[in-house]
């Protein structure tokens, strides 16, 4: 009973191609709302997925985002190929950010990606390998209301 | 608060004609760090920024941000706008500065989000 998936698909991110970044997290968002999930948890998936796709657009050359929604809960398994994160511990701490101008320009680079995903994912984790990319997997379960 | 008595208050132009002014404004978010806005920003907000590419539309859908007031006489670039009008969610202009803009709004008013602290 618990292992039927409901929805599944794959998104594949372009580094450094910002106009389209974010466009990927907006479908996910679509497709968990038309499923029925819960608003709160459509918010709190979306907000994890599209800090992935930033980072993703911001650090790779490319990426793809897995979904995959179960009857108990949303899995996002975001992974990249690019420069990867040499000290994740760093990486992980609010304001800790090594972005460019340009990405600052955009509205993003201010070091609360990766906390910000955490913080709305139940079960979070994050491997990297430098110079070859970064995978992050993230599950949200339905079973509780939105925390946020 | 509506967006019409907002539009007035800041002396604003409506970008999107057509788009509703009658929606009901509970809380302001003004910030140009559109993290900050996925971290803080709550369901049913304003946002205030100087930011004016798409990713302010983008972070507004994400958020579930009603609505954006664009400060300092900025003008979205084309891909923002075809996206706002695409999201419904409408963007208007002021020639205020964030600082006058968010002071005009707590005078009459309008609140911002409580603060939260984020777990490390």
């Amino acid at each position: 009973m618990s292992l039927q998936i409901i929805y599944e698909e794959e998104f594949r991110i372009e580094g450094g191609n910002f106009l389209k970044a974010g466009e990927a997290s907006c479908r996910i968002r679509t497709i968990l709302k038309e499923i029925g999930i819960d608003n709160a948890i459509v918010r709190r998936v979306g907000i994890a997925a599209y800090e992935s796709e930033m980072n993703v657009v911001m650090y790779a050359h490319l990426g793809r985002i897995r979904l995959r929604v179960t009857k108990e809960k949303v899995f996002l398994g975001i992974d990249d190929e690019g420069q990867g994160i040499p000290d994740i511990s760093l990486a992980m701490q609010p304001g800790y950010s090594t972005a460019t101008d340009e990405m600052r320009e955009m509205g993003f680079g201010a070091g609360m990606g990766l906390p910000n995903i955490k913080k709305n994912a139940d079960i979070f984790s994050i491997t990297s390998t430098v110079g070859q990319g970064t995978s992050i997997e993230i599950t949200v379960k339905l079973d509780g209301n939105g925390r946020n | 608060m509506t967006l019409r008595n907002i539009s007035e208050l800041l002396k604003a132009e409506n970008l999107n004609a057509g788009c509703d002014l009658d929606i009901d404004i509970k809380h302001v978010k003004a910030s140009d760090l559109m993290s900050d806005v996925l971290a803080f920003a709550e369901s049913g907000a304003l946002l205030v920024t100087g930011l004016t590419n798409n990713h302010v539309i983008r972070t507004c859908e994400i958020a579930g941000i009603c609505a954006v007031v664009i400060v300092r006489n900025k003008t979205p670039t084309s891909e923002t706008i075809q996206l706002s009008r695409e999201k419904n969610i409408p963007i208007i202009l002021t020639k205020m500065t964030m600082f006058e803009a968010c002071g005009i709004l707590y005078e009459n008013g309008l609140r911002g989000i409580p603060a939260k602290t984020m777990p490390v």
